[in-house]
């Protein structure tokens, strides 16, 4: 059963109704990622903006980006930016101060951007087709690893640098680097007769190097 | 409405505001880089919108919004080592603590 393209009585089309309801909820769970006190729910909230921009995408006839959008920003950047708030959380809870002092600045230099965006989008006339045409995956496939093969693989190596990168800069400092194969093995302890027995008598001696197996006994 | 280039446009738009915004207001590192993120997901939502209605770029929108998510994951890699390395060191969060290179 096809349903109608418009919802009876209304006469709104279906997806005009889906595209407010998928721009509502992306913009107000940005805003809601950028107000919050909470940073831990402003991390949960930036995932419902990402999953209502997978929707918009496949509104916009790219389904590939939009499971793209939710393996990489949802399965992906999410849950390093939740990982990244856990560890960097103090115990005292969010700071008293959310906001810089200068944020009203912030906010009037936002609005003036949104306005001039709309006059710009508004007043150019933009060389469109009607519709959003849909982008099949082989279509996509044969650019991807035809006309922009180079770019793949230059992203290819930068994700090699990231990964390294992000290593390298997340790397603990404080215990000593160990090279060579000196290191690889710990250093055993030193011979117990040795160093134990100085003014000791043999039986204590025989005690001490009888006692570690009964230690390691649990 | 969800047939014009310039709905999308206009959200695209909003969303980046809104991540300016978050940007420059926001105390909190990792707050600004989530406002990064968001700032990235509108000038996809404005390319992929473009590849959608404009005949001559056709799927090119699409392959150029797979190579910025590419390289957002990237930037949130590395950002976020930076941000926990100088937590490791200050024991703060917040950049405007970071007053050390002030004088």
């Amino acid at each position: 059963m096809a349903l109608p393209s418009t919802i009876p009585y209304l006469g709104i089309a279906w997806d005009d109704v889906i595209f407010l309801v998928l721009a509502s909820v992306m913009l107000g769970s940005a805003l809601l990622v950028v107000l919050g006190r909470n940073i831990i729910r402003s991390g949960l909230w930036m995932i419902l903006s990402f999953a209502a921009l997978a929707g918009i995408y496949v509104l916009l006839g790219a389904p590939l980006v939009a499971g793209a959008q939710v393996l990489v920003y949802i399965g992906a950047i999410s849950v390093l930016i939740l990982f990244a708030i856990m560890l960097t959380q103090s115990k005292a809870g969010p700071a008293s101060l959310v906001f810089h002092h200068q944020a009203w600045a912030a906010a009037i230099l936002a609005l003036f951007l949104v306005a001039i965006i709309t006059v710009v989008v508004i007043a150019t006339p933009w060389p469109t087709a009607p519709g959003p045409v849909v982008a099949s995956s082989i279509t996509i496939a044969h650019l991807l690893f035809g006309t922009y093969v180079l770019p793949f693989e230059v992203v290819s190596v930068l994700l090699l640098a990231a990964v390294i990168g992000g290593v390298f800069l997340a790397k603990r400092e404080d215990e000593p680097v160990t090279l060579g194969l000196d290191q690889t093995n710990p250093p055993a302890e030193p011979p117990l007769p040795v160093t134990r027995s100085l003014g000791a008598t043999p039986a204590s001696v025989s005690n001490v190097v009888a006692r570690p197996p009964e230690d390691r006994v649990p | 409405m969800s047939h014009d280039l310039n709905a999308y446009l206009i959200l695209s738009g909003l969303l980046f505001a809104v991540g300016t915004f978050g940007f420059l207001a926001r105390r909190n590192a990792i707050a600004m880089l989530m406002s990064i993120e968001l700032m990235l997901n509108a000038v996809n939502l404005a390319i992929v919108a473009f590849g959608a209605f404009v005949p001559e770029l056709a799927a090119n929108g699409a392959v150029i919004a797979l190579f910025v998510m590419a390289v957002a994951a990237g930037e949130a890699t590395v950002g976020l080592a930076i941000v926990i390395a100088i937590y490791r060191n200050r024991r703060t969060p917040l950049v405007d603590e970071y007053s050390s290179m002030r004088e």
